[in-house]
């Protein structure tokens, strides 16, 4: 293999995860990610495209989004518009074919990384309706009769967040990768590759607050890493001291800008009060 | 040898079909594990189990798997050296060192291990001379004799535990969860489209045919975007041998709540009387009169009950028969006022229904829904949205 997907200076990946990317990479199967929200699925994306040199395709899924839209979508409006307007585009079918995520990652040149983020988002049915095209990586354009097929498949990573269940036949197809949230060690140095001057004792107070808050049962949303880097870069920015953070957690306070690690009414108030009543366990 | 890997997950468990497998084999093939045994076990797993929820019982088919691939062939070819040799001599305490050389020493224990499993074919555990574990022989896992040595299996020995023996995925098992999919889509069956809102959608046939009529000019004609339309009103009983169900039921309406357009659920207990509630997270929160929730959810609403109906029939048919306080007015009473508000209206019971003709009860509370009980099955679902649809 040409390339090999291994941790960056800005993304710690796991060996099994660089395991799972590899096969994905040489057997150009789609990997699927999973995982609590905030653990990088995304962003797993961009390092993949990064440490193989290729463009980044992103579709965003939605719930209104319909595979079709992924391959083409014929502007049928704009071509019965021009034929009032006496256009010569008109007997063109193919100049209102406008092409989707799917088309434009078949065709790249030299091949691309093509993210599917967030596929649980849609209607049920939709990773059915991809199967053939991610499986062969073609399709037909009913319209022009055209046949768009990859010159060279493209890496493609699908991330859920499980609000739906993917159905089997789709997931007989992927690789698999569910990222288990990070445990201290594995933080630390994630939080080291986003903030390599941070002082360790900051780190440490930090991490131990942010492992505070993830453990008050009854959260309805635990933060996770993305919240923990952004807080951090507060903590930064706003000059807070190890020695700050010491004394809030020995008073049994709730932790500075603790908007940006909680963020709903009801979570924060459920904050204040454990913390409040129980002090940090540590 | 990677096929009885195959044979023993889909015994396990694990629904594995050929189309992973031979993408397992291309990608050992491809080079992606390169010999390493932790790659190798990544590349299985990202392989073979399909969901986070597999992996635990992947895990305990690929610790099986393993173990017996070394006792049937050369388990010292595959066991790194420092399994037996240097890791284990380090953990052993001075005393255990003492008793080794009661056995004849580590060598000669090495030895009668080689001998053992030359002619020990198949897996074993108990006893106390064969290799397995959780016997007293000086071989096997979990064993308690101080000079045992440890094949596979967890033992005191750090380096020895393997990431897949470490089951970090147990807890994300559950077969409750198992074919929701397929009651997702049975409840799919609920929705109901009408247009509303504002005409933001082409409607092509009304324009096809405006623009005839129009001698050919193009009119084109608006219509609103269909929306789902569905209102549902989920009652859940609470509280003792319910919880487990009533997590699974919540689950799988929320799941599905995109297909709805409301879904409002509130808790009772055992039979509804007076007052419901809104949360039961932390006790009981957002308590309500019965009353006001019929005034409030108007009769267009889905009603699905959730309970197992299983009671003292007192709890149902007397006043002041509920457990808990004193009810005025008997839970008959109280049904049938909701049934009559709600027309449409379906309770399903986790229970069996095998076994709902034993149990008073039961029958009490499915002659006053009128025979609109179904099981928490998949055809019971499939019952109960089309009760729901009519």
């Amino acid at each position: 293999m040409d390339h090999r997907f291994e941790s960056t200076s800005t993304y710690i990946a796991g060996e099994d995860l660089a395991v799972a990317v590899n096969a994905a990479v040489a057997l150009e199967r789609p990997l699927l990610v999973k995982g609590e929200p905030g653990t990088g699925k995304t962003v797993l994306a961009e390092e993949i495209a990064q440490s193989v040199g290729l463009p980044l395709i992103s579709w965003n899924v939605k719930s209104t989004t319909k595979a079709s839209q992924g391959l083409y979508e014929y502007d049928a409006v704009a071509r019965l518009r021009d034929s009032q307007l006496g256009s010569d585009k008109v007997h063109d079918i193919s100049n209102y074919i406008v092409p989707g995520k799917l088309w434009e990652a078949f065709t790249a040149e030299g091949g691309a990384v093509l993210l599917i983020d967030e596929i649980d988002k849609a209607d049920i049915e939709f990773p059915n309706d991809l199967l053939a095209e991610l499986d062969r990586m073609e399709f037909h354009v009913y319209e022009t009769g055209e046949l768009v097929k990859a010159a060279r498949r493209p890496i493609v990573v699908i991330t859920s967040n499980n609000e739906k269940e993917l159905p089997d036949a789709f997931l007989r197809r992927c690789f698999f990768h569910y990222i288990r949230f990070p445990d201290g060690a594995t933080m630390a140095s994630i939080v080291r590759a986003h903030f390599p001057e941070l002082h360790k004792d900051l780190l440490n107070e930090a991490l131990g607050m942010f492992f505070g808050v993830r453990d008050v049962p009854g959260l309805k949303k635990r933060p996770s890493t993305s919240e923990l880097l952004d807080w951090i870069r507060l903590l930064v920015i706003e000059h807070v001291t190890p020695e700050m953070l010491e004394a809030r957690t020995e008073k049994s306070e709730v932790p500075p800008f603790m908007g940006s690690l909680v963020k709903n009414e009801q979570d924060m108030d459920r904050l204040a009060q454990w913390v409040g009543s129980r002090g940090w366990s540590r | 040898m990677f096929l009885g890997l195959f044979q023993d997950l889909r015994a396990g468990g694990v629904p594995v079909t050929f189309t992973e497998f031979f993408a397992f084999l291309r990608a050992i093939r491809a080079g992606v594990a390169e010999h390493e045994l932790e790659s190798f076990y990544y590349l299985a797993r990202c392989s073979l189990a399909r969901d986070e929820r597999y992996i635990d019982r992947f895990d305990r088919v690929f610790t099986a798997w393993f173990e017996r691939l070394g006792e049937i062939e050369d388990p010292f070819a595959l066991v790194p050296e420092e399994w037996f040799e240097r890791d284990a001599m380090r953990f052993f305490t001075e005393e255990e060192k003492a008793r080794i050389k009661e056995l004849g020493g580590f060598e000669e224990l090495m030895e009668t291990l080689r001998k053992r499993l030359a002619e020990q074919r198949e897996k074993h555990g108990g006893g106390a001379k064969w290799i397995g574990t959780g016997g007293r022989s000086p071989f096997g896992a979990g064993g308690y004799n101080p000079a045992g040595v440890r094949v596979g299996g967890e033992g005191g020995q750090r380096r020895a535990v393997k990431v897949w023996e470490k089951r970090e995925f147990q807890d994300f098992d559950g077969d409750v969860e198992l074919g929701t999919r397929q009651m997702k889509m049975a409840l799919r069956r609920l929705r109901r489209f009408t247009r509303e809102g504002a005409k933001d959608e082409l409607d092509l046939d009304e324009t096809i045919t405006r623009t005839a009529r129009n001698a050919g000019y193009l009119d084109i004609a608006h219509r609103a975007e269909r929306r789902n339309r569905v209102k549902v009103l989920l009652l859940l009983d609470v509280g003792g041998s319910m919880d487990d169900h009533v997590r699974v039921v919540e689950q799988l309406f929320s799941a599905a709540r995109t297909e709805f357009k409301h879904l409002e659920t509130f808790y009772f207990h055992n039979c509804p009387y007076e007052r419901m509630w809104r949360t039961n997270k932390n006790g009981r929160e957002g308590l309500i009169d019965t009353a006001e929730l019929l005034r409030t959810f108007n009769g267009d609403f889905r009603l699905v009950f959730v309970g197992d109906a299983t009671m003292s029939p007192y709890e149902i048919t007397q006043p002041g028969g509920s457990v808990e306080h004193w009810n005025k007015e008997a839970g008959a009473v109280w049904m049938q006022r909701i049934l009559d508000h709600f027309e449409r209206a379906v309770w399903i019971n986790p229970e069996p229904d095998q076994w709902w003709q034993g149990t008073p009860s039961i029958q009490l509370m499915s002659k006053l829904m009128g025979g609109r009980m179904v099981p928490l099955t998949l055809a019971g679902l499939e019952r109960a949205t089309a009760v729901l649809r009519s």
